[in-house]
């Protein structure tokens, strides 16, 4: 048993949320660069030459890439050999959130009673923690402010297996047109293919985590997210709407066998602002 | 180059702007969104005053970022126009002219746009640290219990936009789709 305090997830999670507030990875800004040579749309390059000049201001600065700061998603992986010590591993992620947002000047946009009063927590606690039990001694915190914009165009669908690989292309290019200019294009489209409907969900908010434009290790699936890429490319929508041929900088499909009987496909959208940040105690 | 526009927007200049137009803003924005949104138009159903006058006025869907101390404001780009249709006919009734967000509106809104001569521009959503260096004041106006969804007034200086919906029934994120989508 390797013992990992409390207080050192609670910092963790404070920085993280900062460090993914004001600073764009490289991953997306070297795909921000590669668009821009290739957007034939001198308005969607001026929109992607803005999008790299923020992400300057904002680092410089230290002040957020986007006001919307997001709702605080964290994933934990943590060891099975690991002990936390000093107290609730959740309570201890929420108290990094509210660090987080007090100390980093972030938006709060979390609110109690969605279905009514809609009061602002204040602190942007809770955050929605998703925790998986893994090998080791170790515990890694991923740290994904996710904004409202790109989330709300999220899609699910329970396809039948006579679909196939033709009716989840359709599928994800239909919401990606759907959404047209709200979710802040261009995108990072999160694919979740296979297993329930909660399992395909989850699997495609964990695909925006893998570096923009990695493909899937298995070729297959490689090459299907190749497809729905140059699909959804050909739709025009364009950086932030404005008409283009970057629409996407990367679709990311992740796959979970399915039921006999089903083909859960879910969609979830990342903005340009792309913002997640690991570390591992 | 674009066009530098001043507002409160003239009926000149909302007749002259067109849909795909570049321009920089400098004058007065209200800001709100949602939450600000529904107690203005429950305002107006009551038979009462909005918090400023309306009329002529461009309002900002945003909400900002804290501002860090001694600066006037925090990151500050737009949301999502669309959430706004819902509570927008009241408000382009009462007089306003101009919406600035990013996203697409319904075509009922669309419509009343056209007829009521107000124009819908957009700024470029996840930049909002750039389009804060544009805003040079900032005060809560009202609803200052809603947080980051207070009713703000803000004073700009050539601040960036494009225009999506002019009076004229043109559409940028329509005809900028159009131009460059390829069917399969």
């Amino acid at each position: 048993m390797r013992e990992i305090s409390a207080g050192a997830v609670t910092g963790t999670v404070a920085r993280l949320f900062q460090e993914a507030n004001f600073e764009l990875a490289e991953d997306v800004k070297a795909a921000l660069r590669a668009a821009l040579e290739r957007e034939e749309s001198a308005e969607g390059r001026e929109v992607i030459t803005r999008i790299l000049e923020n992400a300057e201001a904002a680092a410089r600065e230290a002040v957020p890439l986007c006001q919307d700061c997001g709702l605080a998603v964290v994933f934990l992986e943590v060891g099975q050999e690991a002990h936390i010590v000093g107290g609730d591993i959740t309570a201890a992620v929420n108290e990094g959130v509210r660090q987080a947002y007090r100390e980093g000047y972030l938006r709060k946009s979390a609110v109690r009673r969605p279905y009514s009063a809609r009061e602002n927590t204040g602190d942007n606690a809770p955050a929605v923690v998703h925790t998986e039990i893994v090998p080791g001694d170790r515990i890694k915190i991923t740290a994904m402010p996710k904004g409202a914009g790109a989330e709300n165009m999220t899609r699910l669908a329970m396809l039948t297996p006579a679909r196939g690989r033709r009716g989840i292309i359709d599928f994800v290019a239909e919401t990606v047109d759907r959404a047209g200019s709200n979710p802040c294009p261009p995108l990072i489209v999160g694919v979740g293919i296979g297993g329930t409907a909660e399992k395909t969900m989850l699997l495609s908010k964990k695909a925006l985590l893998r570096p923009v434009g990695e493909p899937n290790s298995d070729a297959e699936a490689a090459g299907l997210e190749g497809e729905i890429l140059e699909t959804v490319n050909n739709l025009g929508i364009g950086p932030m709407g404005y008409g283009g041929r970057i629409t996407a900088l990367a679709v990311h499909a992740e796959v979970f066998p399915s039921h006999i009987g089903s083909l859960p496909v879910a969609v979830n959208l990342q903005c340009h602002c792309a913002r997640h940040k690991s570390q591992v105690l | 180059m674009p066009k530098r526009v001043a507002l409160p927007l003239s009926e000149k200049t909302i007749k002259d702007l067109r849909a795909g137009d570049a321009v920089v803003l400098t004058g007065v924005l209200y800001v709100a969104r949602d939450a600000a949104h529904k107690r203005m138009v429950a305002a107006l159903e009551e038979g009462g005053k909005l918090p400023f006058d309306i009329r002529g006025q461009t309002i900002y869907y945003m909400g900002p970022t804290p501002a860090k101390p001694g600066r006037i404001i925090g990151s500050a780009g737009p949301t999502t126009s669309g959430r706004m249709d819902a509570f927008t006919l009241p408000l382009l009734a009462a007089g306003l002219k101009g919406m600035l967000g990013k996203g697409m509106r319904s075509p009922e809104i669309k419509s009343a746009m056209k007829s009521r001569g107000a124009v819908y521009l957009a700024a470029v959503g996840g930049t909002g640290a750039l389009l804060g260096q544009h805003i040079r004041k900032a005060e809560v106006i009202a609803y200052e219990d809603l947080g980051p969804e207070a009713l703000l007034r803000l004073e700009v200086v050539d601040f960036p936009a494009t225009v999506i919906n002019d009076i004229h029934g043109g559409d940028l994120y329509q005809e900028g789709k159009a131009r460059y989508r390829i069917s399969r």
